[in-house]
């Protein structure tokens, strides 16, 4: 029971960051129908600034720890935005109306080219960082078994939670994310309507980046460690959670990063340590044959 | 009077199909004029090359004085003109508010509230089905969300692709009368698109047929209907 609860607040704290990631992967599903292979790689990049942003401003000696987290943030998003931007004029919207796969190649192009770039000017080895925000509560004891629920994980998740709400409602009840959707249902029609479609795409590529890049700064503070290829394994199983929850849906990729969060950590926890990315993947593989419009997407039958 | 849209000599392809045979069209300020022509003439083209949507291979587009002819859709859809495409395109997973909100998306928003009660007093019907989502309306209840959202933006030249097609003939009479009472009321230039020739004829004040991209015959209304070669192709045999 002690050790289900920690997985579970483990796993909870996992699929925060996954399911972050995630709502990049679908947004840009939803409004250009292509997989963008390099989001993973934004989140990196993301993981990166920021840690370039505390390490610089800690060795100046300005600010507290709270103060550098949040301004690290803050940094990260906005370059992981740009970095976003680009991404979408450079790589993709010159292919944009060509066959699907081309897409799709220029978008591992990419990935592997930010890997490298990366690689090049940070270096191949992992970039510690120290812990910078301990202690917690213990919520249960017994024996040598303690159940831990640190400070670090409540602000992941509740950081996670606000950051949702708010970019649900943002989507829902803005006119901002009526464009969008309205871009996602009928590009040509809200072409008809005066939207500025391009600006619209950017736009999304620019918001995902940045929610990835929140991603980035917590998975660089809860495990402390990053280097140029993190950005591989967890885009592969954020975009396996965009998928188990539905591609193309918002709440859908919220739930599927809890679940591939939770099932990762409690297969590693009561399995095996050593196949816990294997997880993952089974569930990517059994979802495409069973069930490829996952738990919340709606089956392709609607377009005109 | 003052020419407001113009075409001329335009020509538009699809790849390396033309669609459009340098068509030259003139609507005044203020006029009803009605396209017809068969299935596959290059009515819709028209309609949309006029948006940009394809552009104009050769030829000029002269809107309101400014030639359009290379701009973006977007930006043209934002000088005061307005589409009811064919198909509707409602946007499905919207509710009928929120597709009305999108046609708005450009306009004042001190418009707004007044902007959708004349629209609700055009179409009560879709004042019922506020909430509801555009994918699960009626084909005429989704003709009129389309022509309501067109009317969003205040258009000055409004463009209606087929608003009868696929409709009960009960609501096809609603429609345009609407459509008149939009010219008339409001004074918008309407460039009206149709099959249903002698709907069209009787209601625009000029018309133009296009054959196969080209334009074969124009003149007002009422003449175009006593001719006997509208009538044996067009009228004959067709939906009244
Ligand atoms: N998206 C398209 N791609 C290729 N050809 C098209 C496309 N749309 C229309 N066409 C062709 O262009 C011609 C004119 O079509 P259209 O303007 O839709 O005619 P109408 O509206 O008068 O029925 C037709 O031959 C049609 O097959
Ligand atoms: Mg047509």
């Amino acid at each position: 029971m002690e050790y289900f609860l920690q997985q579970l607040i483990n796993g909870v704290t996992l699929g925060s960051i996954y399911g972050l990631i995630a709502i990049g992967y679908t947004m840009v599903y939803g409004i250009i129908g292509m997989i963008n292979f390099a989001h993973g790689d934004i989140f990196m990049i993301g993981a990166f600034s920021g840690l370039i942003v505390i390490v610089g401003l800690g060795a100046l000696g300005l600010g507290s720890a709270g103060g550098l987290i949040v301004v690290a943030i803050i940094g990260a998003m906005i370059v992981a935005a740009a970095y976003g931007w680009a991404l979408e004029r450079i790589a993709y919207r010159p292919l944009r109306g060509s066959f699907r796969l081309a897409a799709l190649i220029s978008a591992i192009g990419m990935s592997i080219l930010l890997q490298n770039y990366v690689q090049l000017a940070q270096g191949a080895r992992v970039k510690p960082l120290q812990p910078m925000i301990e202690g917690g509560f213990v919520l249960m004891q017994k024996g040598d078994f303690t159940v831990n629920l640190s400070y670090l994980q409540i602000i992941i998740v509740g950081t996670t939670i606000a950051l949702m709400t708010g970019f649900s409602l943002l989507i829902a009840k803005t006119s901002i994310g009526r464009s969008q959707r309205a871009c996602e249902q009928d590009m040509k029609m809200a072409a008809l309507l005066g939207l500025d479609v391009n600006r619209t795409i950017s736009l999304t590529f620019m918001m995902g980046a940045a929610l990835a890049a929140v991603a980035g700064m917590m998975f660089l503070i809860y495990y402390g460690v990053i280097d140029f290829f993190i950005g591989f394994l967890v885009g592969i199983k954020a975009f396996t959670a965009a998928v188990l929850g539905g591609i193309g849906s918002l709440p859908g990729a919220m739930l599927g990063g809890l679940l591939i969060g939770l099932i990762e950590t409690f297969w590693s926890g009561y399995f095996t340590v050593e196949y816990k990315d294997v997880a993952a993947f089974a569930i990517l593989v059994l979802v495409l044959i069973f069930r490829p419009t996952g738990l919340l997407g709606r089956p392709e039958v609607e377009k005109v | 009077m003052t020419v407001l849209l113009d075409l001329e000599g335009v020509a538009a392809y699809y790849g390396a199909i033309q669609a459009l045979n340098g068509i030259d069209i003139q609507v005044m300020e203020g006029e009803i004029v009605t396209l017809i022509g068969a299935n596959g003439a290059g009515k819709s083209t028209t309609l949309m090359t006029i948006c940009g949507s394809p552009q104009a291979r050769s030829g000029r587009i002269m809107y309101a004085g400014e030639d359009i002819t290379n701009r973006p859709t977007h930006q043209i859809m934002r000088m005061g003109i307005s589409q009811s495409p064919e198909g509707r395109r409602i946007f499905p997973r919207m509710t009928v508010l929120e597709n009305l909100q999108m046609g708005a998306a450009f306009g004042d928003p001190a418009h707004f509230d007044a902007d959708l009660e004349e629209v609700f007093s055009l179409f009560p019907r879709l004042k019922e089905r506020i909430a509801q989502r555009g994918g699960t309306l009626s084909g005429g209840e989704q003709q009129m969300l389309a022509i309501g959202r067109a009317l969003m933006s205040r258009p000055r030249l409004l463009l209606l692709d087929e608003p009868s097609l696929g409709i009960a003939p009960m609501l096809v009479r609603q429609i345009f009368a609407a459509i008149k009472e939009i010219n008339a009321a409001k004074g918008v230039t309407i460039l009206l698109v149709e099959q249903n020739a002698f709907h069209a004829l009787r209601l625009a004040h000029r018309g133009y047929v296009l054959v196969n991209g080209a334009i074969q015959m124009s003149g007002t209304g009422s003449e175009l209907l006593a001719r006997p070669e509208i009538r044996a192709a067009y009228l004959e045999g067709g939906a009244v």
